[in-house]
């Protein structure tokens, strides 16, 4: 099946809902890894939207790409709480060990502000890292 | 007057009967339900401290500067989102909002260049002007740290830069792309400190985006971030002058916006009730043909046509036509003598061409282009309803429910108001199309029709039938409209008629292509949907059923009672910016001005005795008659006002056949148009910037049209036929238009009421003006039809003689395209090109298949007629069977194969219908050679440089 084919699956399969767009962005995102330009323009055409108009909302949100990004991503969490936490001083370890390899993603608040400094791999949640656990967590994702 | 920017009230005026009456800054002001707190205080002259807020657009609330104390109210709220409410009190002026104010204005000026001396908005920056009143003195922020002052110019389009680093992200720009002109080419990428306004995607720019050039971002921003490049180039306008566009029937009205004698831009006028302060990019900004190089300016005269041309005099070349008009009229008397007045030009300058005709050549051969377009609209309209024009305003569009297109491409051919419509589609009115192509409306962002009916070119008779037919019989009819308002016997008649078998969807599907079950509910749409507004143009009056479709259209607006209120009626989209007027002015062999025939004793002794002359009372002949008389040597002198008969009119070989034959063709243009080619004398013409006088549009709304510059030829177009009538002793003294117009009034009943001074005051009146309606009509037939009761007339549809077969496979129809106009004449000569630099060939994918056809290949394109050629575009916009084309460019020639036949009733050309073939072509056909050596040689000046062999 062509990228095409499977894009007109997806669109197909949210397209009566209400707000169709969100949703098809996410599951393009989750098969393809991105919603490159080719992608918005036929998203675009599907729903009657300008291609501009989507490209505005994949460009918003951060979850979204435009092109694909192989490096995992771990996203440490650098708000109010986790900073008073101490998140600061592991940033640097935490780079050092993520080199080329891993993508580091700041965030504003993962929820777990009693437990920081936090990070999250996927949809896990990992709370009270030090230099250590951080690192190894990058390590091995 | 000096230069003003248009008053701006920060949020749109709201339609609401109910009043609310607030006190603002100790002020009461009272303003309808709905209105906000930012308009109430602008139209009491209080303003508050605005960015993202303009009055064309929703409101925003994004900049945080028209903030305001409210008694009782927490906080600060936005004025331009806050509804006034009764017994409000708002302060605008407090110290605690300075202060968040000055606070809000530091953040936007710590990431803004502070480049004010030299920058193109200099003194005319809304940025600039709030930062001003708001009293900023210093920014805390310092200019260090992060900022978008980098930020590289996009060029890319040809008459406006965008220059994000001057950019204030207020969103003005993308909210009028979505909301005044409805294509939602412009985003906000990114988020937060990175947002920027973006055009499509990441790798386009603004030329590579879905943008249509109308202008409406350029006008929003409060800043130079979108500037037009005229302002770059010439700097601020230091006055403007409010006229009415020359190119489509929309007309728009605009400010003209000059530096001496210079026109730095034209700016929509908010004001203007047929634009409603929109524009497209012909008006807005192809206007660079008025200076262009190829513009004549200088009478010319030769014996013939073999010679190059001679630049003489005004005298000479005057004394030289009316030596040949005097001759000729002799020899071979007053019928042998015609003209065509221009759709272009003024009603003055039409109303005295016509006059130079009829009462000066002594003959009714006068016709003019709206014989290649709206005649069946004349025709049809006044046989069924009595009035030879379009029923409503456009403003009537925003009280429809269902919009049914018939053979029109608003978004193409009259953008401004295929905008208005698409915002009233926007609302939920529901939309049928009838069109063989899939033309933008049927499905672009955000607009989708209910029901797409792709009929076969030809059979639009058959469909309307199709749809009365389901009308009448499923009960759906009007009767108590029809009892009370149309002929009751004649409409049983036609019931009759429509009811039978023959009529029904289902047996007219054979000839229609179009399934029987969406004409059903297409028309039951029509008849229940709520207030049913038709809206058609060439695609319905230019075929060999033209008035019979107009009729037909008229028949089912009757029937489903669609008429004489606002939001329903019958809608011709005229096409020219005076056709609507030249038609009024007795631009017709057989119709004095107002409409009234030639053969009516009573109108010539009128004007007989108003002009002091005697008036033929047969009528003339039409274009085609004076071709075909020229041919047979009956036709010998023919005096041509702005326009271009031979790319514009059908059968190409025919015309230049018939302009051949003739002894004397005067041309009086801007350029060495086409049909110059065959002219023995050339007088300049001016631009509508260099001319006083009136264009009435589709909505029959007379505007003025203002000069804002000197006419380059040193006069005016009026002047030049004053000056030929005066070389023929007819000694007439207009010294203003306005003395023309009063001589229309006196003669006119329809516009009696008209005069230069009460357009000057009023900006505009729709006709009739006169005892009846004092202060115009927008919309007619209200309490009663023009012609008494309505007139039903049977419509048989008989199929066009074009038919296809082996040898001509496909049919042929054609059209316009949104950046060229007509011919090209003006938009061929200005950077419009850049959309649109060739015609092309639209083929749907499987006929290009069958024939070998790759996108982009040079075609032939053959009919009975003659041949062309051209590249093709394969797209499946059209059916299979079906293809399309435009014809503004002259070495195209798409008139070369269109073919003779034509409406029954008004001989309009049937140009949307011609059997052809087509095939791989290498190279020109013989005719677009021999055509453009005949060009090339007949362009030449004496004098001037030959060009290189």
């Amino acid at each position: 099946m062509s990228k095409e084919q499977r894009l007109s699956e997806i669109i197909a399969e949210h397209q009566s809902r209400e707000g169709p767009l969100m949703p098809i962005l996410h599951d393009v995102q989750a098969e393809f890894g991105c919603v490159d330009a080719d992608s918005e323009r036929i998203i675009a055409a599907g729903l009657n939207l300008s291609r501009a108009e989507v490209h505005g909302v994949v460009s918003f949100y951060h979850d979204f790409h435009g092109e694909p990004d192989a490096r995992p991503v771990v996203q440490i969490c650098r708000a109010e709480a986790c900073k008073s936490r101490g998140v600061e001083a592991l940033i640097a370890d935490a780079e050092a060990a993520a080199g080329t390899r891993v993508k580091l993603a700041t965030v504003y608040c993962l929820g777990l502000c009693s437990v920081g400094p936090n990070a999250r791999i996927g949809d896990d949640l990992h709370a009270r890292l030090d230099s250590d656990r951080l690192k190894k967590l990058i390590e091995t994702v | 007057m000096g230069y003003e920017r248009q008053k701006d009230f920060g949020t749109p005026r709201v339609k609401s009967e109910k009043h609310v009456t607030l006190t603002i800054d100790g002020r009461a002001v009272t303003v309808p339900e709905g209105t906000t707190v930012m308009r109430a205080a602008s139209e009491i002259g209080s303003s508050i401290p605005k960015l993202c807020a303009t009055d064309n657009l929703k409101q925003f609330g994004s900049c945080r500067l028209c903030l305001v104390e409210i008694e009782g109210a927490r906080g600060t709220p936005a004025s331009c989102t806050t509804p006034a409410a009764e017994g409000m009190v708002v302060k605008t002026q407090t110290p605690r909002l300075d202060k968040l104010r000055k606070g809000v204005m530091e953040l936007y000026i710590s990431d803004h260049p502070l480049d004010c001396l030299t920058c193109s908005a200099n003194n005319d920056c809304e940025l600039q002007d709030q930062a001003a009143a708001v009293g900023l003195r210093d920014v805390r922020y310092g200019y260090e740290g992060a900022n978008h002052l980098a930020e590289p110019t996009d060029h890319s389009n040809p008459y406006f830069d965008f220059d994000p680093s001057k950019c204030i992200v207020c969103s003005r720009c993308v909210r009028a792309c979505d909301e005044v002109q409805g294509t939602f080419a412009l985003t906000i990428d990114g988020r937060g400190f990175g947002s920027e306004v973006s055009a499509g995607q990441t790798l386009d720019n603004f030329m590579s985006s879905e943008c249509v050039s109308c202008g409406a971002c350029v006008q929003a921003c409060p800043t130079a971030t979108l500037q037009e490049k005229s302002v770059k180039k010439i700097g601020k306008p230091e006055r403007a002058v409010v006229t009415t566009c020359a190119y489509c029937g929309v007309g728009c009205t605009f400010r003209a916006e000059m530096r001496g004698e210079q026109l730095v831009r034209m700016v929509p006028y908010k004001d203007g009730k047929a634009n409603r302060g929109h524009s497209c990019v012909k008006g807005r900004f192809a206007w660079g043909y008025a200076n262009h190089q190829d513009r004549i300016t200088r009478p010319m005269v030769r014996d013939n046509i073999d010679q190059p041309w001679r630049e003489v005099s005004w005298e000479e070349a005057l004394s030289f036509s009316a030596n040949k008009l005097n001759q000729i009229k002799r020899d071979h008397g007053a019928r042998a003598l015609g003209g065509i007045t221009s759709s272009r030009c003024t009603n003055e300058e039409t109303f005295l061409v016509q006059k130079l005709i009829r009462g000066g050549f002594g003959s009714n051969n006068v016709d003019t282009c709206a014989r290649v377009c709206h005649s069946p609209t004349g025709y049809g309209l006044k046989t069924t309803f009595g009035t030879s024009a379009g029923t409503q305003d456009f403003d009537s569009v925003e009280d429809s429910d269902v919009i049914l297109v018939i053979g029109a491409n608003p978004t193409d051919g009259h953008p401004v108001f295929g905008s208005r419509m698409k915002q009233r589609l926007r609302q939920g009115a529901k939309l049928i199309v009838i069109d063989p192509r899939r033309i933008d409306l049927v499905k672009s962002p955000h607009i989708k029709a209910a029901h797409h009916l792709p009929l076969q070119p030809g059979t639009n008779v058959a469909l309307l039938t199709a749809m009365a037919h389901v009308i009448v019989s499923e009960g759906l009819a009007d009767e108590e409209f029809i009892r009370t308002r149309c002929d009751w016997d004649e409409y049983q008649d036609w019931a009759r008629f429509v009811s039978q078998d023959k009529n029904s969807p289902e047996v007219l599907e054979g000839v229609t292509r179009v399934p029987a079950q969406s004409v059903r509910e297409a028309a039951r749409l029509y008849a229940t949907g709520g207030n049913g507004a038709i809206y058609y143009g060439l695609g319905v009056t230019e075929h060999s059923q033209g008035s019979s479709t107009v009729m037909a259209i008229a028949n089912l607006a009757m029937v489903t009672g669609n008429i004489g209120r606002k939001g329903v009626g019958v809608n011709p989209l005229r096409g020219q910016n005076n056709v609507q007027g030249a038609c009024d002015m007795g631009s017709f062999p057989h119709e004095l001005p107002g409409y009234r025939h030639i053969s009516d004793a009573d109108t010539r002794a009128l004007f007989e005795k108003d002009w002091g002359v005697t008036l033929d009372p047969d009528p003339g002949f039409r274009i085609n008659n004076m071709l075909d008389a020229a041919v047979d040597g009956e036709f010998r002198a023919i005096y041509i006002q702005g326009e271009d008969i031979l790319q514009s009119d059908p059968n190409t070989q025919h015309v230049a056949a018939g302009l051949e034959a003739m002894e004397l063709v005067i041309v009086h243009d801007l350029f060495l148009n086409e049909t110059a080619n065959y002219a023995h004398v050339f007088l300049p013409g001016s631009t509508f910037l260099e001319k006083n006088g009136t264009f009435t549009n589709a909505e029959r709304r007379i505007q003025p049209v203002r000069k804002v510059m000197e006419p380059a030829n040193g006069m005016e177009d009026w002047e030049v036929t004053q000056a030929l009538a005066n070389a023929l002793g007819l000694g007439w003294s207009y010294t203003h238009p306005s003395e023309i117009l009063d001589e229309i009034a006196r003669l006119t009943p329809s516009f009696a009421g008209v005069s230069w001074d009460r357009l000057e005051r009023e900006d505009s009146l729709q006709w009739p003006v006169n005892e009846e309606f004092p202060d115009g009509a927008p919309v007619m037939h209200v309490d009663g039809f023009v012609r008494g009761k309505g007139k039903f007339v049977v419509t048989d549809y008989v199929p066009t003689d074009e038919k296809t077969g082996p040898r001509f496979p496909l049919l042929l129809t054609t059209g316009r395209i949104l950046s060229q106009y007509n011919v090209g004449a003006q938009t061929r000569r200005t950077a419009n090109v850049e959309w649109h630099p060739e015609d092309l060939l639209e083929m749907h994918p499987s006929d290009a298949e069958n024939r070998g056809l790759n996108d982009g290949d040079w075609t032939t394109l053959k009919s009975r007629t003659g041949e062309t050629t051209l590249r093709v575009k394969v797209t499946d916009r059209v059916a299979p069977g079906v293809v399309y084309t435009t014809f503004h460019h002259p070495a195209t020639q798409a008139n070369v194969v269109t073919t003779d036949f034509s409406d029954w009733a008004t001989n309009c050309p049937e140009y949307k219908v011609t059997a052809v073939q087509v095939m791989p072509s290498n190279g020109p056909s013989d005719w677009q050679e021999e055509y453009t050596d005949l060009s090339q040689k007949s362009r030449r000046i004496a004098g001037e440089m030959e060009p290189a062999e």
